[in-house]
């Protein structure tokens, strides 16, 4: 990585608090929009939305039965199928655990926690190549943790376990830096006042504790789930890359690239884009819910 | 933070505490103590070895050019696009947040990929840089392309909702006061700005640096031409030139640790909030 370190978050802070407008009905004093405005929307179309399109463009140019043909080959659904489903599972699980991080670090003191909570981070400022081959050196039958799985029939180097795991390690942050500043916010009289009235602490966990963080649960699933789609880096190394086993669609797409397929690999590229569309979608989608929620 | 709550037993805490800290152990610090153990495994004397030797640094030259142009312009791009979002009312801004934050959510394949369709051989643009002898990819320029495109949010997302929090009273009173917009920007606005724009920097910077997938398609990794230092990792991996592999892995794993005390110490002792925990 990628280092985003929290960057990547931020496509939340864009969408996620009802934003203040204020409206002024004078005209600003302050000059430069033309200048700055005209710069902002110049490079963002040279850098960004010429090359998308263009993208859109050439699978345009493929045709409709070359475009199914190539872009939803056998060997391409097995390769949606295996990334969707490891970034599915690793998101999951990331939900669970990364639940269970931004709880203890919200909640509880114990030492170390400051460099611990700074260390979640880390994910995002590996370059995605060196968690790679980290990874992998853990995981492979004679590596740290492999050596001992081995023996217990537990394959996770080369096969889709270590895809997931390697999207673990990818996603953790999302779902860290999402819930623990709701935790935070949520208010411990009310949990006291759920408990006075006779409820279990389970069920002020599920009744009160659960809904008011689900939203923030939600966009940091979603958050994972999109980059785990997409992501190359830490993934080829631990993955094995057989194809309909453990090939992943963005490998398809370099492997299509390196034997001259530009057309394939357009087409599934374009498939990978509109699906991480479709996530942005859903995570402004999360986040339109969760202010009609807060403010019916 | 909250204090303890009567609820909840000594027991469970630590059951809780206990399970956390080993799943951060396992997925957070192994890996990151494997990359040194493994970059050692060899001596010492194998791990200077394969930092000096020349392909390995002129990958590190390599992704120092790169960060140092693609960095600033970065930097550029995110001023402006911050001063145009945050100090002005206009219909479609968030739209136009959305499209800058765009490439976060494309894979960084697909951001190398639509670079090869325009501007490799096969490519709309191909054919006239070809007639032209100019190279764009499989060399530097490619390479420096699509860094700047999966680092284009870092600077502008950090800087937008610092700037629009701010508001504009204080340009207002300056430029009241007679000063010119350039001035009011370097005076006011600037050191109002710093430690956000440094964070938005160090961030840029560790992606800049570490980018792997959208580089590996648009470099056609040629030795010690266009090799970056993530790239380099990969080609001694494949040689299974294991220790060389992770001793320049270690570098950059060095780079990340370096980011995440900075960013951390920024936010101790500045007490500045990233953007999206705010």
């Amino acid at each position: 990585m990628e280092i985003a370190l929290s960057s990547q978050l931020q496509m939340q802070a864009a969408v996620a608090p009802p934003r203040k407008r204020h409206r002024r009905s004078r005209k600003s004093i302050v000059p430069g929009f033309g200048l700055t405005m005209g710069f902002t929307v110049a490079w963002l179309s040279l850098i960004v939305l010429i090359p998308l399109s263009a993208l859109f463009l050439r699978a345009a140019g493929l045709g409709w039965s070359e475009f199914l043909a190539v872009g939803f080959s056998e060997r391409a659904i097995a390769a949606y199928r295996i990334s969707f489903a490891t970034a599915f599972a690793a998101a999951a699980l990331n939900g669970v655990f990364g639940l269970l991080t931004a709880w203890v670090f919200v909640r509880y003191e114990f030492p170390g926690k400051r460099v611990l909570n700074a260390m979640v981070d880390l994910p995002f400022a590996l370059p995605t190549a060196v968690a790679g081959i980290a990874l992998t050196a853990l995981y492979s039958p004679n590596g740290w943790i492999g050596r001992f799985l081995e023996p217990l029939g537990i394959k996770v180097a080369y096969t889709p376990v270590g895809i997931t795991i390697a999207l673990i390690f990818i996603g953790l942050p999302f779902i860290v830096r999402s819930v623990e500043p709701v935790l935070a916010d949520v208010r411990v009289d009310v949990e006291d006042a759920a408990l006075s009235l006779g409820a279990r602490p389970l069920q002020v966990f599920v009744r009160v504790i659960l809904p008011a963080i689900l939203p923030a649960l939600l966009t940091g699933f979603a958050l994972a789930l999109a980059r785990g789609i997409g992501e190359y880096g830490s993934v080829i190394f631990i993955a094995g890359n057989m194809p309909f086993k453990s090939e992943i669609a963005p490998l398809l797409i370099v492997t299509e690239l390196e034997q001259y397929e530009y057309g394939a690999a357009t087409a599934i590229a374009t498939v990978l884009l509109l699906a991480s569309f479709a996530m942005l979608l859903l995570i402004n989608g999360i986040q339109v819910w969760t202010r009609k929620r807060m403010d019916p | 933070m909250t204090p303890r709550l009567p609820h909840q037993s000594r027991g469970l805490q630590l059951t809780l505490i206990l399970c956390a800290l080993v799943f951060i152990g396992f997925f957070l610090l192994l890996p990151l103590v494997a990359v040194f153990a493994e970059a050692l495994a060899k001596g010492f004397g194998t791990y200077t070895a394969a930092l000096v030797d020349p392909d390995a640094l002129s990958a590190i030259e390599l992704t120092l050019l790169v960060a140092a142009i693609s960095v600033p312009l970065n930097v550029v791009f995110g001023l402006c696009a911050a001063w145009a979002i945050a100090k002005f009312d206009f219909r479609g801004k968030s739209v136009l947040c959305t499209l800058i934050d765009l490439p976060f959510s494309v894979s960084p394949v697909v951001a190398g990929l639509v670079y090869v369709l325009l501007f490799g051989a096969q490519g709309w643009f191909g054919p006239w840089l070809i007639d032209h002898g100019v190279r764009i990819i499989f060399a530097v320029p490619g390479i420096i392309l699509a860094t700047i495109l999966v680092t284009f949010p870092f600077v502008a997302r950090e800087l937008i909702p610092l700037m629009e929090e701010q508001g504009r009273t204080d340009e207002e009173a300056a430029l009241a006061l007679g000063a010119s917009g350039f001035r009011t920007f370097l005076r006011v606005t600037l050191p109002n700005i710093k430690w956000g724009l440094l964070y938005g920097v160090l961030l840029c910077n560790a992606r800049a640096m570490g980018e792997f997938g959208a580089v590996s398609v648009v470099s056609g990794h040629l030795r010690g031409l266009t090799n970056t230092m993530p790239l380099h990792v990969e080609i001694l991996y494949n040689e299974y030139n294991f220790a060389a592999a992770f001793a320049v892995a270690s570098l950059l794993a060095l780079l990340a640790l370096v980011t995440l005390v900075l960013k951390t110490s920024l936010e101790w002792k500045f007490g500045y909030s990233h953007g999206s925990t705010r």
